[in-house]
């Protein structure tokens, strides 16, 4: 655990970080980034939390048994909805020109409007719930084990 | 005797990469059609906005279910490898 300065600094800090991760993840389909790179950047803030705090402080709120439950669940959500188009190919995007994320934006460069995109922006989703979880599960677990802590499932 | 191999592998390894640097494409000029076909057809038939989500999680869409279940992999073999350290040192 460090000093006092690090840990309010780092309380004050994990708000933005998680805004922004939040950003890149739900813009995915709009400006660049996607899942992989949001959940990277929220890992990047639990990476934080674990210098600033201890890895048994934080053991507290992250438990690995949850978090592996909530990756297997963005997994299962991603192949799901690829599964979802198989009635015209492996991955077709069924939800363009419906009403959910079924806008269609001009051809052309543009501001772009959230509500389009088809599954990519759920998948987006799912992708980002497995990052943040794995590597969250995979940070937590080393620095459990490297400080002699107990790593529960 | 060792360090004339390595000396030969280590000209070896450069002619190699500085052979394949310069069988690169000229910039600008596009090896395919199919990238010109993703950039004019990408927001019809997609709705997005950002081409390379659209390549990356409809087009190509079986590449980023690999990575996936690479994630996957990984993360379970650390658990696995961790917890059973863990318990072998408990056990004995």
């Amino acid at each position: 655990m460090l000093s006092k300065i690090v840990r309010t600094v780092a309380n004050q800090l994990i708000v933005f970080i998680l805004i922004f991760g939040l950003y890149v993840i739900a813009h995915g389909h709009l400006t660049p980034g996607g899942g992989f790179q949001g959940g990277a950047v929220i890992v990047s803030g639990v990476v934080m939390l674990l210098v600033a705090f201890s890895s048994k402080e934080l053991k507290k709120s992250l438990r690995e048994r949850v978090l592996t439950i909530l990756e297997s669940t963005g997994a299962l959500i991603f192949a799901a909805l690829a599964f979802a188009g198989i009635g015209t190919a492996f991955f077709y995007n069924l939800l363009v020109d419906t009403p959910i994320f079924g806008r269609i934006p001009p051809t052309g460069p543009g501001p772009g409007d959230f509500w389009t995109g088809g599954v990519v922006p759920l998948m987006n989703f799912a992708v980002g719930l497995k990052v943040v979880a794995g590597l969250s599960a995979v940070v937590l677990a080393m620095a459990l084990f490297s400080s002699g802590e107990e790593v529960e499932e | 005797m060792r360090r004339v191999v390595g000396l030969i592998l280590w000209l070896v390894l450069v002619a190699f990469l500085v052979w394949g640097a310069l069988l690169i494409h000229p910039f600008g000029y596009p090896p395919s059609d199919m990238d010109d076909y993703m950039i004019e057809n990408a927001q019809e038939e997609t709705g997005n906005n950002n081409v390379v989500a659209s390549v990356v999680f409809d087009y190509r869409g079986f590449d980023t279910l690999g990575e996936a279940t690479i994630l996957f992999t990984a993360v379970t073999g650390v658990l696995l490898l961790l917890r059973t350290l863990k318990r072998g040192e408990g056990d004995s």
